[in-house]
């Protein structure tokens, strides 16, 4: 009857099943809730009692069903019938899939493992990956962390004993100033968030240096729109503005840094910029009354300036004197730098002055005693309550290294790493400088595993991979000269290196959850090119790819043997304390994934089938003395692989009563005890630990026993790094270890001990002046890079994306909003439309990083806007330098190899009005692999009583 | 807004046979509708054909059409309500009029009529106020809106009326004149309607839409879905300004103006011709209206565009 | 039915308070909204076209962003747009079936999907574009304000909030009885100066937004500017080398 209210059924229920795990929408590692009625999933939600994101869930997260049920998924697995990148198919079953594959690197590891390249992409099983490749005997593994985050892991590693990123973080509740450089919002995404939302509660101030003033620059309190590549300089700045204004925490420098130091002053000399150590090797420091004895000397009262002359006649400066030196020099000071930051010298000294005043006159004082590591007690902690916080716009520049470095050369001089208030470490983190041996795989033999770890951490020279002649072991030349510090290797020249044949050629090429014939190359036409190339008999360069997604992706066609993988629903994983687990400032974390819903297709696991390849080609440690597998999948390779005794892949639940945490016997009934803890553990240090973890005896001590690291010595920051010298000096004609010629000079540069600046490599390598505008993307924080395309929800919030462009030169170009407009580099030209805006910096262009996509892929029809008006700025990205005398190499960082996505120069010029309305260039369209079901036109998705 | 063709037809043909029996109704209680009963008879069955049909087509615009019944049940609050009960309350005198006519109760079929006149009145008010009282749309919430909608169904009325009469032998002057009338008022009116919507102030600016003009100049720089959406497809529409200032000179003259004019011509020309006259009058007044409803929803801004244009 | 409930002393006012200077414009309402309502009291949401040209759905709520004010002076606001529940609300009283309706017991403005016609009436009427149209269905949706969610005993009670509330991970979106001067809601309003949208409409919407902070506006200096000579640096560099530091 019209008028009465309708009955409401104020208490539905939410399914028959709840169950926990791990999400996978982005690299966040959210514990989620996911709600399921008749095996369909009804709701995903956060869950609350999760250290991640404590019950929040970002955009990403919150719209994983459309990613579960998404028609882009693979079904079974391929083999290529037609030619590569043809798109023909036909559908195999997992015995032969597995046969082929056996058969291609069975081959390969008899001959010359090197000749697998196996490069896994935006794996989150690293410490699985890496330990097949090494058992499998080639040293040529890396995930993608080479093009991503390498220059601030290799920075914050080799400088403070942690890093930004995911390793570290703001201490939220109590930081009062936080200033922000280029954060993405695909890692420790919700983490950020909630604390950003705290702070902003509590009125602290934020300030985001950012060239676009999008996401979290949006809520900032003050924005810097810096022009990008410049973060370093800007940096440096701050560092003249303290010394300049002498406000900086000396004690601090003494006790945690190697400040007070002595480096040895013998130019030319082969000693020259390395530490003076007594006869055991230790570092020395002058003591104002007893000279030159060990710097770890417990009631030490050092001088931080001044010549001295050691017992044995050479002369040493401190650390403090070098950098002070260095940095007090005009070339740093504000008004020198303004013009190449965009920044006016009056801002970056406020800014500066700002931040002073926050660390040394709004200081925390925690009455909270702790014991240092040389015993001492200490009533109170002392905070410097301003953080940094920095990702991406630092990383992805050839300066990123040393931009990462002189960030923490700021909060060093401020005394503000891991005190109340700043910035502190995330479990397993600090870790000693750096944190482990050298790289595995000087050497390797046919059939025979690579002991070590293949992605690790040089000290000198003698560490690189190289061959007599200084020539890279590495297909992606990582740890090579080119890369010292190549530490997460390079995969963005894994498929360029192998169709150059330089340093030789491969035979497969193994892949996972890589979109390398896409957004993930740095020029995904040459990838395509030479994916398709063939030699003169008719074989294609690379011979066999075997590639593992779960999804259609532009990558598929091109690949001979396609492993369809589960989703993240559908599947074990192990988010491993040998890898990169869930540690916070609190304490130590791991977590894993469950399986939570059936899959429906014919698809297994990418890990639980290497685990399977792993004992088919008989690889030792995935083999049983009599030849049948170790491992029946890879929940079982979680709860039961032992890296060294008592050390697996998970930290918690250990020993057969599941009560040892870190080191223990594998447990059997341990994923059930995850399962039963929400699918994650977590280990609370108590209140004396939680800062100072360098120098905390107690945190040092526990964190030993948990095997997180492997003394309790102190780990002293490094302002001058050693390794670095160790580099240079090689260069610099010393040792029998010495770069080739053509790098000799490169290496001396940029292998610099102290933090420098320099223009971007691209930009100094070629005439910038017709390509005024800098170009760098940015991640929207509903897409996890192609990952959210295929998402009937998360395309229609971003289906295509334009290039944003200062509103004032738009303007004066005559450029109104969807214009179109070709957009130019050294490398070529695309085709978008542009949008004006306010928040840039007027000298950058910018737009939303993976949302272009090819016609066709990811089951979406050719008309779809991805494909006709989305674009990746990767098509006018080189993934070389411009060509130097006689050879080429990476566009990337010279001391770590990470690629230099941001150092792009374009011009941007507008359409003819003839010109076609459609993102240029526009490919081919791609066809799926048989027997893909038809995307449906019109979703109605939903599960419970209107199912 | 996205002109709704099926509204746009429903009003003007409702409008038009509200419009006719309005005049019926009126012009035949003071005893000027000549002619025979069968007359009558046909005045009304193209009246309600006209409504009905117009009715029908509104339906057409309903998501669940099957359930427009209930929609009769909101008369206390909602003029779309109110008009489906006039709209039906309408059918009884008319229906009992043709009754009384046919049964011979001339005295009782002109009182009906009377009645069925203003049912017919107050049915097209209310269409009107449907549009009327929509706040966010400013083009709507016109006080000239509920007395065009008025005036031009009884000038489309008035127009039908004088050429049935003038086809059926009678003399069609008084409505003929009521068309000249009603079409200068029409005229009139819309061109002052028009000149005020240019000239009206907006209801709100993105800055007040969002609180944000207190920051400085508002826009907009991301759209929640990079793809239309329902919304922004029905509120979104809208015409270039010079395409509906030529439409709006065509309404002007070609609907209203000349219509207007050739009932004032049928006046001093009898016969056959003026029955021409008229028809094609009552044609270009009819097509008229179509381009007239057309533009009432084609040149309707709603508020809710701020968000997505800022405009 | 579709006139509004008379207004009582202390009478319930359930609704969102939305924080402008800390949302991020993360989606996560969006998107969480619409996993909850797609299966919820109102399902399905659909989607049109959803793997190819002309995707668009049914969604309760959509994040808008907005540039306020020119330059590094100005400010980029993410905007969350949903059903403001408005104390005035015309959706319901032009609506001619009843199947628009404003409870009384809580204020919240449902639609009552058996009763719609599909008139889109409602629709003309929200000056705040916060309807959402089923065309497969024919019938009128919107935020329901998760009413299946805040009363839902199979739910643990400090998640008994509008999805969006409970997933968003800079806590921008509060939800709370907003006639009471009392409540959490109501005070953070007070001290925030909240405001409510398009006021000139006289909607009263119930839903408030909180302005962004004052920010700094940076200093208009000049881009290069003199630079200290090296005797300034040589003194401050031997002030120094005085310093001695105990551990």
């Amino acid at each position: 009857m019209p008028g009465a209210e309708p009955h409401i059924d104020y208490s539905p229920s939410l399914g028959d099943t709840v169950k926990t795990t791990t999400c996978y929408m982005c690299a966040c590692r959210c514990g989620i809730k996911v709600h399921l009625k008749d095996g369909r999933v009804r709701y995903i939600e956060g869950n609350p009692d999760h250290p991640v994101n404590k019950g929040v869930l970002c955009g990403k997260g919150s719209a994983g069903i459309m990613t579960q049920y998404a028609p882009a998924r693979l079904r079974a697995p391929l083999l290529r019938v037609g030619e590569r990148g043809a798109g023909e198919f036909k559908e195999i079953s997992w015995a032969e899939a597995l046969d082929i594959a056996t058969g291609w690197l069975s081959k390969v590891r008899a001959e010359d493992p090197r000749k697998l390249a196996f490069f896994t992409g935006r794996d989150q099983s690293q410490s699985l990956t890496g330990f097949w490749a090494a058992q499998f005997g080639t040293p040529n593994f890396a995930a993608h962390g080479g093009f991503c985050s390498v220059n601030m892991a290799a920075g914050g590693l080799y400088t403070i004993g942690g890093s930004f990123w995911e390793f570290g973080e703001p201490d939220w509740e109590l930081c009062k100033y936080l200033l922000m450089f280029g954060v993405a919002e695909d890692h420790d995404s919700n983490p950020i968030k909630i604390g950003i939302g705290k702070m902003k509660a509590r009125g602290a101030k934020f300030v985001s240096v950012n060239p676009v003033r999008t996401g979290y620059s949006a809520v900032a309190d003050e924005w810097v729109g810096i022009r990008p590549g410049t973060d370093g300089l800007f940096a440096l700045a701050l560092v003249h503005e303290l010394l300049r204004t002498e406000q900086v925490d000396t004690a601090f420098l003494a006790r945690y840094t190697n400040a007070p130091w002595l480096v040895v002053r013998n130019p030319g000399g082969a000693d020259d910029g390395l530490f003076a150590r007594d006869a055991d090797g230790k570092p020395l420091a002058w003591d104002r009354s007893r000279g030159a004895i060990p710097a770890a000397t417990a009631d030490l009262s050092a001088v931080l300036a001044g010549d001295y002359t050691l017992p044995d006649g050479r002369t040493a400066v401190p650390v403090f004197q070098l950098l002070a030196e260095r940095y007090m020099a005009p070339d740093y000071a504000p008004e020198a730098v303004a013009a190449t930051c965009g920044i006016p010298a009056v801002r970056i000294k406020r800014i500066a002055a700002e931040i002073a005043d926050v660390a040394f006159n709004q200081a925390i004082t925690l009455n909270q005693p702790w014991t240092d590591v040389y015993g001492r007690r200490h009533e109170t902690m002392v905070g410097r309550p301003v953080a940094f916080h920095a990702m991406r716009g630092i990383s992805a520049h050839s300066n990123g290294f040393h931009s990462c470095r002189a960030l923490h050369l700021v909060q060093m001089l401020l005394g503000a790493v891991d005190t109340p208030g700043s910035w502190r470490y995330k479990s397993p983190f600090p870790r000693p400088i750096p944190p482990g041996p050298p790289p595995a795989g000087k050497t390797s033999a046919p059939n025979t595993p690579i002991p070590g770890n293949l992605l690790a951490f040089p000290q000198g020279p003698d560490d690189l991979l190289v061959n007599e002649d200084g020539s890279p072991i590495r297909i992606d030349k990582a740890f090579s000269w080119e890369a010292p510090l190549g530490l997460h290797g390079m995969m963005h020249t894994v498929i360029a290196n192998a169709g150059a044949e330089d340093p030789y050629s491969i035979d497969t090429l193994f892949m996972f959850m890589a979109n390398m014939a896409w957004n993930s190359a740095m020029n995904p036409g040459e990838v395509i090119r030479i994916l398709t190339e063939k030699k003169a008999n008719g074989e294609y360069r690379i011979p066999h790819v075997i590639y593992s997604d779960a999804y259609f992706s532009e990558t598929v066609p091109y690949a001979d043997l396609i492993l369809p993988d589960t989703t993240y629903l559908e599947r074990w994983d192990a988010i491993s304390i040998l890898d990169r687990p869930i540690g916070s400032a609190h304490g130590p974390g791991d977590s894993i994934r469950q399986p939570v819903i059936e899959p429906d297709r014919d698809v297994r696991a990418f890990q639980t089938v290497l685990i399977d390849l792993g004992a088919r080609l008989g690889l030792p440690a995935f083999t049983k003395p009599d030849g049948t597998p170790r491992f029946r999948d890879y929940a079982d390779y979680i709860a039961n692989h032992e890296r060294t005794p008592g050390v697996g892949p998970l930290a918690g639940f250990r020993g057969p009563e599941g009560d040892k945490k870190g080191v223990g016997e594998p447990n059997p009934n341990q994923l059930q005890r995850y399962i039963e803890n929400g699918c994650f553990w977590q280990h609370k240090i108590p209140h004396d630990q939680s800062y100072f973890k360098h120098a905390n005896a107690a945190y040092l001590k526990d964190s030993k026993a948990m095997g997180l690291i492997p003394n309790e010595n102190q780990i002293v920051m490094q302002i001058w790094s050693e390794p670095l010298q160790k580099f240079r000096l090689a260069a610099q004609g010393h040792g029998p270890k010495q770069p080739p010629e053509h790098l000799r000079a490169r290496v001396a540069k940029y292998c610099d001990p102290l933090p420098i600046w320099y223009t971007p490599l691209e930009q100094q390598m070629h005439d910038t002046t017709g390509f005024p505008l800098s170009a760098i993307t940015q991640r929207p924080m509903h897409m996890y890079h192609s990952w959210g395309s295929m998402n009937a929800w998360l395309r229609q919030i971003t289906g295509s994306n334009k290039l944003y462009l200062a509103r004032e030169r738009g303007l004066a170009q005559g450029l109104v909003d969807d214009d179109w407009v070709w957009v130019s580099s050294r490398n070529g030209r695309l085709k978008c439309q542009v949008k004006l805006m306010e928040g840039v910096n007027p000298d950058t262009v910018w737009t939303w990083n993976a949302i272009g996509k090819r016609a066709g892929a990811w089951m979406l029809t050719p008309d779809s806007p991805e494909a006709t008006k989305g674009f990746l700025l990767n098509h006018v990205i080189s993934e070389w330098l411009p060509a130097q005398e006689g050879f080429r190499s990476a566009n990337a960082d010279p001391v770590t190899g990470q690629a230099a996505w941001y150092d792009l120069r374009v011009d941007v010029q507008k359409c003819a009005a003839d010109e076609v309305p459609l993102t240029a260039p526009h490919w081919d369209t791609l066809t799926p692999p048989p027997d893909m079901p038809p995307a449906p036109d019109m979703l109605r998705y939903t599960v419970g009583e209107k199912a | 807004m996205k002109p709704a063709g099926s509204i746009v037809f429903f009003t003007v043909a409702s409008g038009a046979g509200y419009g006719l029996l309005f005049w019926l109704g009126l012009l035949g209680a003071g005893g000027l509708i000549g002619g025979d009963g069968l007359f009558v008879l046909t005045v009304i069955g193209l009246a309600l054909v006209l409504i009905t049909a117009g009715l029908c087509s509104s339906l057409l615009h309903l998501g669940n059409a099957s359930r427009a019944w209930r929609a009769l049940s909101q008369w206390r609050s909602s003029w779309l309500s109110r008009e489906g009960v006039a709209a039906i309350l309408t059918y009884i005198p008319a229906i009992g009029s043709a009754l009384c006519v046919l049964t011979g109760a001339y005295g009782w079929a002109v009182l009906l009529a009377l009645v069925a006149a203003l049912c017919s009145l107050a049915t097209v008010y209310c269409t009107s106020m449907i549009y009327a009282s929509l706040k966010p749309i400013k083009e709507w919430a016109h006080p000239l809106v509920p007395a065009g909608y008025v005036i031009l169904s009884l000038f489309s009325g008035a127009a039908l009326l004088a050429t049935l009469m003038a086809l059926a032998g009678e003399d069609p002057s008084v409505p003929a004149l009521q068309a000249l009338v009603f079409g200068g008022l029409g005229a009139g009116l819309k061109w002052q309607y028009w000149r005020s919507i240019d000239t009206a102030r907006p209801l709100a600016t993105l800055g007040t839409a969002t609180g944000l003009g207190r920051i400085g100049t508002t826009r907009p720089l991301d759209p929640p879905h990079t793809q239309s959406n329902y919304i922004m497809r029905e509120m979104g529409f809208r015409v270039a300004r010079k395409h509906a200032l030529s439409l709006r000179r065509i309404t002007l003259w070609a609907g209203l103006a000349l219509p207007a004019l050739l009932a004032a011509l049928s006046l001093v020309i009898a016969g056959p011709l003026a029955a021409l006259l008229l028809l094609v009058a009552t044609l270009l007044a009819l097509a008229g209206l179509l381009l007239e409803r057309w533009l009432m929803f084609a040149e309707a801004t709603h508020t809710v565009t701020l968000f997505y244009r800022g405009t | 039915m579709t006139c509004l409930p008379e207004l009582v002393p202390g009478q319930k006012k359930l609704g969102l308070v939305i924080d402008l200077d800390t949302c991020v414009g993360c989606q996560s309402c969006a998107t969480n909204c619409k996993e909850w309502n797609t299966s919820g009291m109102s399902a399905p949401l659909p989607d049109f076209n959803a793997y190819s040209a002309g995707a668009e759905g049914v969604w309760f709520n959509r994040v808008h962003s907005y540039e306020a004010g020119e330059g590094a002076a100005g400010k980029t606001v993410h905007f969350p747009r949903s059903c403001l529940h408005c104390e005035n609300a015309a959706c319901v009283t032009v609506c001619p079936t009843g199947a628009s309706y404003k409870r009384a017991e809580d204020g919240i403005v449902l639609v009552d999907a058996d009763k719609c016609i599909g008139c889109q009436l409602c629709a003309w009427a929200c000056a705040y574009g916060a309807r959402e149209f089923d065309e497969d269905e024919g019938v009128m949706k919107k935020c329901t304000l998760c009413v299946d969610r805040i009363y839902n005993e199979n739910i643990p009670e400090a998640q008994r909030q509008p999805a969006c509330v409970n997933s968003c991970p800079t806590g921008a979106r509060h939800f709370g009885d907003l006639g009471d001067p009392d409540s959490k809601v109501s005070q953070l309003v007070a001290a925030r100066g909240g405001f409510e949208l398009m006021p000139e409409m006289d909607y009263k919407p119930v839903n408030r937004y909180l302005p962004p902070r004052a920010h700094v506006v940076p200093e208009q200096g000049k881009p290069v500017e003199d630079a200290p000579t090296p005797m300034d640096i040589k003194s401050s560099l031997l002030r120094f080398m005085d310093k001695v530091l105990t551990r």
